[in-house]
């Protein structure tokens, strides 16, 4: 039997995808509706097996305050994070996206934090924090000011948290603004110049709107991020003090992992879904649209 | 360079120019203070005094109490492994998209790029159950099995077969090249700037990678770099600022080294992999 | 290029696999006694290299046993590990726990009552030659499941050289509270460059507690491990009284305290009197640059503090041979020669009276006595907190600590959330 070539396009394509698709399909598909079906099951233990529970595993969620703590917690990581690091970003690939004294050292420098594992950094950050004999605390005795407790504070933990995620994102982002910026015209800025228009209002009106594209992949980029990154805390804070810097990830990775509840993670984890699902539907429906792009 | 060469330097530039070199002393302070830790002995690592003497014993000590050149090791194989698998895997699923408009392949794309917002790293609860079960806890090609199939390397891959000149395969075909044939004479050879931005990317994300490792490996044996930095540095067993950022130095050496020497195709490389 | 690229990692692919091979091929060679071992690491110093030293002197007498001891981190990792192991068809065979991670593992039907696997008298005799202090976290329903390895105590540590400038009298530690409060006012310096005292509140911050309570002549649960006493008044006093060293008499920083920095603090001069675990005192020897002292933790109604640390445990999925082996190798690291030894080199004490009877252990006392303030320690000393969900039980009465001490809640409203949680979660085990 000779199969027509329509046919074996078909074949083939599916024949390559198959790898890909095997694996998409264990390790992202079924793992998402595996973990939607086990929220619906209680915690088992060699005694009693798990069983089916309805939505009870919800209903302790809802009356979790640690639960709520979390998520509020993770919103204003994401507050603190997402605009800061994205403005930084613009900010530095305007600096050196043209010659100045050091520009390869300056880029290298807000590109460094992009190679460095978290891990391995936040015990540096934790000498930085580190009340009355870290950095921080060392420089501001100069000016007389008495040490503070940085990550034993629930008022600065997170912010210090936030500031050491700024740190480590902001040149990474910067690369994909200084990609988009060399794309632009350089004739765009000389016109502006020559009409008289200022640099704010040239940055406003023209470059911001042309580095839309990039803003959007980015964005997307950092609220990922904002709900991915928790290396940090397993060296600087475990979530303390009283939950205090306890963001979604690290709760399910102590539930699953400290208190082997996998079916109450699994529901956390329902959460953390459902919250990427309409941020992805929100990036597509509502930001796609105003982006003009080139 | 956008800057006409002409212009005299202004106040205002002059300010620039200091703000963005504050910014980078501060962005660097950390590796900074790394290697001034390292290098000097534990008195000094909260103190800074010019005239403190240099030491190796810092390196000496973290080598001599986890077994760092073991990680090195654990984490090179788990990056190249890797790396061979998402290239293999990337490539045949991206000429798929690219030049077979089979049955589906539109849902399969879409489906593909689930992965991008939901990554591994939500779902290692399930995905350490799905090891357990297949019996790769605690194996390097555990630790990759979930990344193996990259939605953003597929995605990448797709784009550059995708502006690929048709008349180039059909005159690989004319040549007497099969399916295979024109991929590897044709589309992979084109794609090489593709291949490389998404190498250094991968490399560098993976040689950083932290939470699943650290959920999936036990044992010294498979252990990356960053897993068993993690628990050597625990604040729990008391900080040693110099050992740890001497370990810590050892550890992001490879990586650094590799960043400083071709620092201009890493920089290009990410640009590369963000327009698209 | 490119080629060149593909062809090594296909190089390197295949001989990664070849190595695999090999490796598994050269293990399944002759017949040891395998055993896998988990071990924790809660203090600083080169921890690590110690047991492998003393792991491979027992190798080195039992060449038919070939043990792999495996550092997994903190106590909470080192049982993640060993029970994730277990899980995944990779078991250990025995490990080094948390001494009360007991009633988690009996649930989780993971280990076997040491009752179970001795067999002769003297391995009967054997059990009982240990501190019953020691023994009380790894006894439950009669049975014992945990023998006592990296033992400790919370000993509190002082500067002497700040109590001198200070006008106190080095040789004479602060034995109750109000002196504690007193010495502390006096040795902390207005500009903040030294503060009287820290107690770490961070990492295990219900062991600390466990101690301010004992003092107050209150224990925190029961020994069945289902009843937590969080919001006994004498129990919302003891909390009380750490705020106020805080935020009352000033005599120690606000909010929460780092136990990992803790040491470095000292050290540093940062604070004239610590509380830690005793694990640390080789590395504080070895460390100050100043004259210190080490001393029991003061006293209100009585003496207190809980014991800590990890024991070593079997697990159920072994063989019969593995148990024998395992029980050869916990004699041996439990031996008072051993115990000696790892308590001189890391600061942990002896677990046995033998232990202290050794004359290398007793030349050591005598040239540093403070080597002993843990174990003259033990006689105040009670188990440390242990109950059924362990995990979820401590990190209530830890949370609210915490919150207590950085002001969120007062000490009442946060040992009371606690206390109603753990009801909720022990409730199925009464």
């Amino acid at each position: 039997m000779h199969l027509s070539r329509d046919t074996m396009r078909h074949v083939h394509g599916w024949l390559l995808l198959t790898p890909a698709a095997v694996l998409l399909v264990s390790f992202t598909h079924y793992p998402t509706i595996a973990t939607v079906i086990n929220s619906f099951f209680s915690k088992g233990n060699s005694v009693r097996p798990s069983r089916f529970i309805g939505i009870d595993n919800y209903q302790a969620m809802t009356q979790d305050p640690i639960f709520w703590k979390v998520l509020v917690n993770n919103m204003w990581f994401a507050v603190g994070t997402i605009p800061t690091s994205i403005a930084l970003a613009i900010i530095m690939a305007l600096l050196v996206n043209r010659a100045m004294p050091g520009r390869s050292f300056v880029r290298m420098a807000y590109f460094t934090p992009t190679i460095l594992p978290m891990i391995a950094v936040a015990n540096i950050w934790l000498f930085f924090y580190s009340p009355d004999i870290g950095l921080i605390d060392q420089i501001t005795s100069w000016f007389g000011i008495s040490g503070h407790n940085w990550l034993g504070d629930p008022d600065t933990v997170l912010s210090a948290i936030i500031v050491m995620t700024v740190w480590k994102e902001a040149g990474f982002f910067m690369i994909f603004y200084l990609a988009a910026l060399q794309h632009i015209p350089p004739e765009l800025g000389e016109a502006a110049k020559l009409e008289g228009a200022s640099r704010w209002y040239y940055f406003r009106r023209v470059l911001f709107p042309l580095l839309m594209p990039t803003s959007l992949f980015v964005l997307i980029n950092a609220v990922l991020n904002s709900f991915k990154l928790v290396d940090h805390l397993f060296v600087l804070t475990k979530g303390g003090p009283d939950n205090a810097s306890n963001l979604l990830l690290y709760y399910i990775f102590e539930n699953a992992f400290s208190y082997f509840d996998t079916n109450y993670a699994a529901t956390l984890t329902v959460v953390l879904l459902g919250l990427l699902a309409i941020m992805a539907l929100a990036q597509f429906f509502v930001l796609d649209r105003r982006i003009h792009y080139r | 360079m956008t800057r006409p060469a002409h212009t005299t330097r202004s106040y205002t530039e002059i300010l620039e120019y200091i703000g963005a070199w504050v910014l980078a002393l501060l962005w660097i302070a950390p590796l900074l203070y790394a290697f001034w830790a390292a290098f000097h002995p534990s008195e000094y690592s909260t103190n800074f005094d010019l005239l403190a003497p240099l030491t190796l014993d810092n390196f000496r000590e973290a080598l001599s109490q986890a077994p760092f050149l073991r990680y090195g090791i654990n984490t090179f194989l788990l990056v190249t492994m890797l790396l061979a698998a998402q290239m293999v895997v990337g490539t045949l699923a991206a000429y798929a998209f690219a030049r077979f408009q089979f049955f589906g392949s539109n849902v399969a794309f879409g489906l593909v790029l689930v992965q991008l917002m939901i990554t591994p790293e939500i779902l290692i609860v399930e995905n350490y159950s799905t090891l357990a079960k297949l019996g790769f806890v605690d194996t390097i090609t555990g630790i990759g099995l979930p990344y193996m199939a990259s939605a953003f390397g597929i995605f990448l891959l797709r784009q550059a077969f995708k502006s690929t000149p048709k008349e180039l395969e059909d005159a690989a075909r004319l040549e007497g090249c099969g399916m295979f044939g024109i991929l590897m004479r044709v589309y992979v050879p084109l794609a090489r700037p593709t291949y490389l931005a998404f190498g250094l990317v991968s490399i560098s994300h993976h040689w950083n990678n932290f939470l699943w490792p650290l959920v999936i490996t036990n044992s010294v044996e498979t252990r990356p770099l960053t897993v068993g930095l993690g628990i050597f540095g625990a604040p729990e067993s008391g900080v040693d600022w110099s050992i740890v950022s001497a370990a810590t130095l050892l550890s992001v050496a490879p990586l650094l080294i590799a960043f400083l020497l071709f620092q201009r195709q890493f920089v290009q490389s990410f640009m590369y992999a963000g327009i698209k | 290029m490119f080629k060149l690229i593909t062809k090594t990692m296909a190089g390197i692919v295949a001989a990664v696999c070849l190595s695999i091979m090999a490796a598994s091929l050269s293990t399944a060679a002759y017949a040891k006694t395998k055993l896998t071992m988990y071990y924790p690491v809660a203090v600083g110093g080169p921890l690590t290299k110690i047991v492998d030293g003393m792991v491979a002197d027992f190798m080195k007498q039992n060449p038919d046993i070939e043990v792999n001891a495996i550092y997994a981190g903190n106590y909470n990792d080192a049982r993640i590990k060993a029970l994730a192991a277990l899980n995944s068809g990779q078991p250990a065979q025995l490990s080094v726990m948390f001494s009360i991670d007991l009633y988690e593992l009996i649930e989780q039907d993971a280990i076997v009552a040491f009752d179970d696997v001795v067999k002769t008298d003297e391995e009967k005799d054997w059990l009982k030659s240990f501190y019953p202090t020691l023994m009380q976290n790894g006894t439950t329903g009669g049975k014992t499941w945990g023998i006592p390895f990296q033992r400790s105590t919370i000993v509190m540590y002082y500067n002497k050289d700040a109590f001198k400038a200070a006008g106190l009298d080095p040789e004479k530690a602060p034995a109750s509270w109000d002196e504690l409060v007193a010495a502390g006012k006096k040795l902390t310096k207005s500009d903040g460059s030294q503060w009287g005292m820290m107690i770490p509140s961070t990492g295990y911050p219900y062991w600390m507690f466990g101690a301010l309570s004992m003092q107050n002549d209150q224990v925190l649960m029961n020994s069945a491990g289902n009843q937590t006493n969080f919001a006994e008044p004498a129990t919302i006093e003891a909390l009380q009284f750490w705020k106020d060293l805080g935020s009352k008499h000033k005599v120690m920083p606000d909010g929460t305290i780092e136990w990992g920095t803790l040491r470095k603090n000292f050290l540093e001069g940062k604070t004239a009197i610590m509380w830690h675990s005793t694990g640390n005192l080789t590395t504080v020897k070895k460390k100050a640059a100043f004259d210190f002292g080490v001393a029991m933790l003061p006293a209100n109604k009585r003496r207190g503090t809980p014991t800590g640390g990890g024991n070593f445990y079997i697990f159920k999925k072994t063989t019969p041979e593995e148990r024998s082996a395992s029980m050869k190798l916990i004699k041996f690291m439990t031996s008072p020669a051993q115990s000696a030894n790892w308590s001189m080199q890391t600061g942990y004490m002896g677990i046995s009276q033998a232990a202290y009877d050794t004359s290398e252990l007793q030349e050591y006392v005598k040239g540093f006595p403070y080597a002993a303030v843990a174990r003259d320690q033990l006689e105040f000393a009670t188990a440390e907190l242990s109950t059924y969900e362990t995990g979820r039980v401590r990190k209530s009465l830890d949370d609210a600590i915490q919150a207590a001490l950085t002001g969120s809640k007062t000490p009442e409203e946060a040992l009371k959330e606690a206390q109603a949680t753990a009801d909720r979660l022990l409730k199925p085990y009464r």
